[in-house]
């Protein structure tokens, strides 16, 4: 425990150290291959004065740095758009962003609109959009191949061959499975509990069907390839990554909707190199430099033609997962309101600490 | 059967090493015998090999005429005292002396009488509850002792345990272990290189050198008639001369020194056996010379004062000194340094042994 | 005068880096985390002085049993490593010769060169189902299917000791070091067995050593943080997970600082309660030791 503690607050003193640095360096906090060093190496051709560093992270992680220093050690950072309201509310960790430095025309329209409502805060934006992705099922067709939605992950035809992360995704995902709509009912907390209830029931019952709980994309490759898993709860880029390598294990998109997510760029209260992270954010957005990042991170651009700007293999595992109609039935996660997460974290510490039979 | 302890032709090799050598003694029951011997002449080794903690190469060990090869340390009834005494520090006095008793199951009041009847006959009667650490060192010495003699053993071993006091303590101490034999009436085997504590000590002493026994026999026999070069050099003060044998003479033999000196010295060997000749300093006189004595001339060198253990040096025309025991009688006109002496002594006291090719 | 001065500015010289390091890594972060588990959050942004963190703690069975569980594992696994590593110690202590000693303390090292990570995923690629293992034991038809042996306490427990056993062996050594051969064989000349010599002689001399080694056993144990999960899976309840939990996840240093202090007073609890049923002081074992 204390090991952590310090870790923690020594990297923050650390941040705080290294906020002094000059101005030239972009420091950015972002997920793992959502800055390619191929991509960094053309950002600093043509920006010869700028110099990217980059810290790997996710969500969770990036506020808590963000936090531990009101704002200060890094110039750009990459949340989920539905991480950054109830955030900032809080900790006041983001600066507004100045919009006419964004060239916002080359992005889609609909992804601009949902990031910005759910980032504007008195009337200032906070984010736009970068890539999207979806949250859903992934499944060994050899071994499972009926799997179509969210309850397939406590079948008990699966028993011991299931996995999923034990983070909120599976809650809201397990709910839509149920047939709640858990994002109507973040406005009204008796309500929101009570389906949370519900869900920490289930996934406790789960528990026995469930292997065991990934903790990140590395393991649940390793946990799908060897065969020990045939039905997971995935990122859909991570699907497509096993499917390059094993075309028989699929994305499923729930029946209920898959979950989608939009990480976006928000630059930090204390950010030192504004001007350099508008570039980089408009850098990316050029059609050759957004099809490297999609090969790298396996999420799809938010640009208005991101879908065709992915690599083939990728648009190929895309149109083997993908219907019309599961595009028509993407649910968008809504923003996080102030006391949800309390909910959710001990809904998560219950199913955790039940004992599997 | 009346000897406590007997070894045949016991034998230890380390490797190539030869320890102990084919040694076979007996010892009869309560007597003081004492192992005499320069470090590294295997006589710890030996006293190992008979609490059983070296396992012999070959011979056998029988204490009271049953052989003991086959029973463990711990089912000897011989005891050890050892050379650092080692008193457990975990355990107070009355504890370490009970120690064995409760290994042997002694009923607990049982336990009580022996210790405190064994302390009052070690002459420490109110110690039991002290720490050892509050002990003196000669406490701690009987305190060792007692610890053995409380199981009432066949043989006690003691491994040169006052070879860590201090000179005035230890000469007290030789009296007082002697006494403490004799009170216990038990075989005691003492193990030192110390010849002055085993000629005090002991009823019979064992001079060992390189793994064998050389000689065997009383304090006086080996101090008036040691039975090698070894023995005679190494038990008490000797004066010491090479030389080669002339023809017999009277009882013994002349042996010549060169400078054209010779001397005569009891024992025989043909002419023209290199021989070492000793001479104890107490044996020559500096008074008028009895007719057939060995005589040498010259001149005082120093006056050793030492009580009754004084000593005259004397420098010989070639320069070597020799040792004579002289005590002043205190009156004026003694010897003085630079005065010339004539030295004499009788062939019966000059001890001559061919010397090992 | 000058002197003295001189030989004041060295004693302070001497003592700064230990001075810094105390205060600054482990009393202010300390004070700060105490200073914010007294803190309630009321609104956004909004705090007050109050005890509601700890109260919290109380309130929820799930805290408290997952402190209880750690507590609890961390004994068992201290206990295990005693067991395991007293023998191997004596080994090195006494029976082993002088050039096989180095050997053998350079082997227990070994695990402490690489970082928890890869060990913990060492482990994960021995006893996974498809694994070194369970492959080992369907090959020589000791197993018919496939055996999980990952996710459970057992696996936890043997992982951790495994981790751990080091800091058990390295006092353990330096105390039995400083042993005279003379009083182990004084044991057995005196008509002890085995049983008895080891029980009433080597133990109670070795105990300093053993009770420095369990203190710092239990707490790396108890303090773990990686391996508990990793290896424990689906299964693992440790507490530092809580902790990590709502510092990271929940954004809640109020609660997360609540249950650290909560873990160094309950751990700090157990080694004094270890001392006092053992009859040792911190001053004749860890400062021996």
């Amino acid at each position: 425990m204390r090991v952590q503690l310090t870790t923690t607050l020594a990297a923050a003193a650390l941040l705080a150290f290294s906020g002094s640095a000059q101005a030239e360096t972009l420091r950015i906090l972002t997920w793992g291959g959502y800055a390619p060093d191929a991509i960094i190496k053309e950002f600093e051709k043509k920006y010869p004065g700028t110099k990217v560093e980059v810290t790997l992270s996710n969500n969770e992680e990036m506020i808590a740095k963000l936090r531990a220093t009101g704002g200060a050690g890094f110039d750009l950072a990459q949340p989920s758009h539905d991480r950054i309201f109830a955030v900032q509310k809080e900790y006041g960790v983001y600066k507004a962003m100045d919009l006419s430095k964004i060239d916002t025309d080359k992005i889609a329209p609909n992804l601009l609109e949902a990031v910005k409502t759910n980032t504007t805060i008195d009337g200032k934006v906070h984010a736009v959009p970068h890539q999207w992705g979806t949250s859903g099922i992934m499944a060994d067709k050899t071994k499972a191949p009926n799997v179509t939605g969210w309850p397939d992950l406590c079948d008990p035809q699966y028993q011991g061959r299931t996995s999923m992360r034990l983070r909120r995704t599976i809650l809201l995902g397990t709910a839509f499975g149920m047939g709640e709509n858990p994002f109507e009912a973040y406005g009204d907390k008796a309500k929101y509990q009570q389906i949370m209830d519900k869900v920490a029931e289930k996934l406790i019952a789960c528990k026995s069907i469930v292997k065991t709980y990934w903790q990140g994309g590395d393991d649940l490759i390793n946990l799908m390839k060897s065969g020990e898993v045939i039905v997971s709860e995935t990122w859909d880029s991570t699907a497509y990554r096993l499917y390059a390598q094993n075309p028989n294990i699929v994305y499923v998109p729930p029946a209920t909707g898959a979950l989608t997510w939009i990480d976006t760029f928000a630059i930090p209260a204390k950010g030192q190199a504004d001007a350099a992270a508008y570039n980089w954010i408009n850098f990316v957005m050029q059609p050759d430099i957004v099809k490297l990042m999609s090969a790298s991170t396996g999420a799809t651009s938010a640009v208005k033609n991101g879908a065709d700007l992915l690599p083939d293999d990728k648009k190929a595992a895309v149109a083997a997962a993908f219907k019309p109609k599961d595009l028509e039935n993407l649910k968008f996660f809504a923003n996080i309101q102030p006391g949800i997460e309390d909910i959710e974290g001990k809904v998560l510490e219950r199913i955790k600490a039940a004992t599997a039979k | 059967m009346t000897n406590d302890l007997e070894c045949e032709r016991l034998t230890k090799r380390f490797g190539p090493f030869t320890a102990v050598d084919g040694v076979s003694f007996e010892i009869p029951r309560g007597s003081f015998f004492s192992i005499l011997g320069p470090s590294g002449c295997g006589k710890t080794t030996l006293m190992r090999m008979i609490a059983g903690f070296e396992q012999p190469a070959s011979g056998d060990i029988r204490i009271k005429g049953r052989s003991v090869l086959d029973l463990p340390p711990n089912r000897r009834n011989v005891k050890m005292v050892f050379q650092h005494l080692a008193l457990f520090p975990m355990m107070n006095v009355g504890e370490n002396i009970a120690y064995g008793l409760r290994c042997a199951g002694v009923a607990r009041n049982e336990i009580e009488r022996r210790v405190k009847d064994v302390l009052a006959r070690v002459g420490l009667p109110d110690v039991a509850g002290k720490e050892v650490a509050q002990l003196s060192g000669g406490q701690k010495q009987r305190i060792a002792i007692a610890r053995c003699m409380v199981l009432e053993p066949d043989v006690l071993l003691l491994d040169e345990p006052l070879g860590a006091l201090d000179l005035k303590l230890r000469e007290r101490m030789k009296i007082e272990l002697k006494l403490l034999q004799h009170q216990f009436a038990t075989t005691f085997v003492y193990i030192t290189h110390d010849q002055s504590e085993a000629l005090v000590m002991s009823d019979r002493v064992a001079v060992m050198n390189a793994g064998r026994f050389e000689q065997i026999g009383t304090p006086q026999q080996l101090y008036h008639n040691p039975a090698s070069a070894f023995v005679a050099g190494f038990v008490g003060d000797s004066n010491r001369w090479a030389g080669r044998v002339v023809g017999p003479e009277g009882q013994g033999v002349r042996v010549d020194i060169g400078d054209g000196l010779s001397f005569v010295a009891a024992g025989s060997a043909p002419a023209g056996t290199a021989v070492d000749i000793f001479v104890r300093p107490e044996a020559i006189s500096l008074a008028a010379a009895m007719p057939g004595a060995n005589r040498l001339d010259g001149m005082v060198d120093s006056l050793l004062f030492n009580g009754a253990a004084s000593r005259v040096l004397v420098r010989l025309a070639d320069g070597q000194l020799v040792e004579v025991a002289h005590v002043p009688d205190g009156r004026e006109g003694g010897l003085e340094v630079g005065a010339p002496v004539a030295l004499s002594w009788s062939p019966d006291q000059t001890r001559c042994f061919s010397r090992a090719a | 005068m000058g002197n003295r001065d001189a030989a004041r500015l060295s004693l302070f010289l001497l003592l700064a880096p230990l001075v810094l390091w105390i205060g600054l890594l482990i009393i202010l972060p300390h004070l700060g985390i105490g200073y914010l588990s007294l803190r309630e959050k009321v609104a956004p942004r909004v705090y007050q002085f109050s005890f509601a963190n700890y109260v919290d703690f109380m309130r929820e069975p799930i805290y408290w049993n997952t402190l209880l569980r750690t507590a609890v594992m961390s004994v068992l696994v201290t206990v295990m490593t005693l067991v395991v590593g007293f023998p191997i110690a004596y080994y090195i202590a006494k029976v082993a010769g002088r050039r096989s000693r180095a050997a053998l303390f350079l082997l227990c090292l070994v695990p402490l060169w690489v970082s928890d990570l890869v060990r913990a995923f060492g482990w994960i690629v021995l006893l996974r189902e498809t694994g070194l293992i369970s492959g080992f034991l369907q090959w020589s038809g000791l197993a018919r299917g496939p055996v999980e042996l990952l996710y459970n306490d057992a696996t936890v427990v043997v992982g951790l000791v495994y981790t751990v056993v080091l800091f058990m062996i390295v006092p353990i050594v330096s105390t039995l070091d400083g042993m005279d051969n003379s009083l182990i064989e004084a044991g057995y000349n005196l008509g002890g067995s085995r049983w008895t010599v080891l029980r009433r002689i080597v133990i109670p001399y070795a105990m300093p050593g053993i009770v420095a080694g369990c203190i710092i056993v239990f707490m790396l144990t108890a303090g773990s943080y990686l391996t508990p999960i990793l290896l424990g899976g689906k299964n693992s309840m440790w507490f530092t997970e809580q902790i990590y939990e709502q510092f990271i996840t929940r954004y809640n240093w109020e609660s997360g600082s609540t249950f650290g202090i909560l873990l160094l007073a309950f751990t700090s609890f157990v080694v004094w309660a270890g001392l006092r049923l053992s009859g040792q002081s911190l001053a004749t074992t860890v400062a021996k030791g």
